[in-house]
């Protein structure tokens, strides 16, 4: 039973969205490969005459020194990423295999502060970050990245719930001990979680922008939100270089979320519902 | 049972890293906060004195801090737009469609962008004389207007650049909810020989009432908390300065932390309730914690 009507209204909707989501990076790339002469005589729909001119791209990754914001996002993205892991597996350790008092109040100040906007209470945060001497260096941005990230928390309890309890209870009876569990059964076993974790928190970090702009107003530590952002000033009319370097921007998020469609999803999935 | 022998204090050593930093970067923040709110404090200065609710009166009563409020509608109807194009490529897609990975990840990708990149990408976009005009000139349309220089107008080029962008969360979160309606139902549907239209109108929307009523309550404290897009592309002039703008501005360039903290109170009141309000309308069952 196929009606050919409704078969074309369906077809012609995804590729008109299709285009829509397209058609602003396609000009971005267009304009990325026009030299200064070409970009002001041609329109943003005619393709670049030279595929190969990467002029603005060199000019975009030098004096934007985006080399230097990849290199800082790296750090901070590392350090984060291993603290998260280390702070937010424990964390749920504690709170999935341990009974204790004051377990239901611990919980309650988690659950609780994933309902405080993090862009408010910056005004507040700020002169927490410069009484601990923090502003300016990467470290800002690294003890905020793990300090307000309770959805790895949530992510990691929900995936130990799953992690039967006898393999520890087996362990605790050979006289393992239970940093030994922690390190040895769970931290493996968590494995899936870890790497949801990472993904889904990378992609945040790689994209932050609020964070580094308040907190790391120096050019030496420009991560690549703000480098790229850096761009507004000096090359305002420079539509081609700018173009460039919001490629170069976006191009490792392109190639991620190829390598990684089916993690991503679900990981997306897992981090917003909560 | 060996489980309970254990030193009482082994469980906090787990998790005193994560009390730490949660206490000191949410909690004391907020403490700190609600406290600045009450005074004049530049931020600076080691002296604050106690205005009682002058700021709260500031922000309600003085047009440049509740006008603000006024821009977060612009957002708040686009997230009902972006609400209803996710749903309906999330019925699309969940039935056997050509190229299906393809339409499903071209729609998701935006949402992974860097939001100072999608910036530049609708700044480019909404030129005098760039992307948008020129499309619009093939269908005949000369007369547009400065997208992001006209009042009345840029607010809603800079929503739309924000369903742009987060349509395709919403899509995935729809998409994954529809699929977890078990396939049976519309084989059942489809030999009692029921259309598309019932197949969505008695299986996929009640299969999904609660992701959607999440996703208008997210639309609510989403819309007050805008910032990187207007940040990025206008920096607030033209009339779409949003409360987050207005508030980093009140506290950092014009130096009136007390001020910007009431401001954030408000703010963080208004979310509280939202989401009170959601606890109320829409019972959690996917908490599993405690």
């Amino acid at each position: 039973m196929k009606r050919p009507l409704a078969l074309t209204g369906k077809y012609t909707s995804l590729v008109a969205a299709a285009l829509v989501v397209l058609l602003p990076l396609l000009v971005v790339l267009f304009a990325s490969f026009k030299t200064r002469g070409e970009y002001g005589a041609s329109g943003p729909l005619d393709p670049p005459s030279n595929w190969f001119n990467l002029e603005n791209f060199v000019v975009a990754f030098t004096s934007g020194r985006m080399a230097l914001g990849f290199w800082n996002t790296g750090l901070i993205l590392i350090v984060s990423l291993i603290g998260t892991i280390i702070i937010g597996t424990m964390t749920a350790y504690a709170l999935d295999r341990f009974d204790f008092r004051g377990k239901r109040l611990v919980f309650f100040l988690f659950l609780a502060a994933t309902l405080v906007p993090g862009v408010t209470t910056q005004v507040a945060t700020f002169q927490i970050v410069k009484g601990l001497g923090l502003v300016n260096t990467p470290w800002s941005a690294i003890i905020l990245y793990m300090g307000t990230d309770i959805i790895s928390i949530y992510i990691f309890v929900q995936f130990m719930q799953s992690i039967p309890k006898s393999l520890d209870e087996a362990a605790l009876v050979d006289g393992a001990s239970r940093f030994t569990i922690y390190r040895k059964i769970i931290l493996p076993l968590l494995a899936p979680a870890i790497a949801t974790v990472v993904i889904i928190k990378g992609i945040g970090i790689y994209n932050e922008f609020y964070i580094p702009f308040l907190y790391m107003p120096s050019r030496d530590l420009a991560v690549i939100s703000t480098a790229l952002f850096n761009f507004k000033g000096p090359y305002g009319a420079n539509w081609e270089v700018i173009a460039a370097g919001t490629m170069i921007v976006i191009i490792p998020t392109v190639i991620v979320f190829l390598a990684l469609q089916r993690w991503i999803y679900n990981g997306v999935t897992a981090g917003a519902t909560k | 049972m060996k489980l309970r022998s254990v030193n009482r204090l082994t469980p906090w050593l787990y998790s005193a890293a994560a009390l730490i930093l949660l206490i000191t970067f949410t909690y004391v923040p907020v403490a700190n906060m609600i406290g600045y709110s009450f005074t004049d404090w530049d931020g600076l200065s080691s002296e604050r004195d106690l205005v009682g609710l002058d700021n709260y009166v500031k922000v309600f009563t003085d047009p440049r801090y509740w006008q603000v409020f006024l821009v977060s509608m612009y957002y708040f109807v686009a997230s009902f737009a972006q609400i209803a194009i996710a749903l309906y490529f999330a019925t699309v897609l969940s039935f056997k469609t050509r190229f299906r990975n393809f339409f499903k990840g071209v729609l998701f990708f935006p949402y992974l962008l860097n939001g100072v990149a999608v910036g530049f990408v609708f700044l480019y976009l909404f030129q005098p004389g760039g992307t948008l005009d020129t499309v619009l000139g093939f269908f005949g349309i000369q007369d547009t207007p400065h997208w992001l220089g006209d009042p009345d107008i840029a607010n809603i080029s800079l929503a739309s650049t924000s369903v742009w962008r987060f349509t395709g969360l919403t899509f995935v979160l729809f998409l994954g909810a529809i699929q977890s309606i078990p396939g049976e139902l519309y084989e059942a549907a489809e030999i009692d020989g029921a259309n598309r239209w019932q197949q969505f109108r008695f299986i996929i929307a009640p299969g999904i009432k609660r992701i959607i009523s999440l996703s208008f309550i997210l639309a609510i404290s989403g819309s007050l908390s805008v910032f990187e897009i207007p940040f990025v592309m206008t920096n607030g002039a033209n009339g779409t300065s949003t409360f987050v703008i207005q508030t980093v501005q009140t506290a950092f360039y014009f130096q009136r932390v007390g001020l910007a903290s009431a401001m954030a109170v408000v703010l963080l009141v208004i979310v509280l309730v939202i989401t009170w309000i959601q606890r109320r309308i829409v019972p959690d069952e996917d908490v599993t914690l405690s």
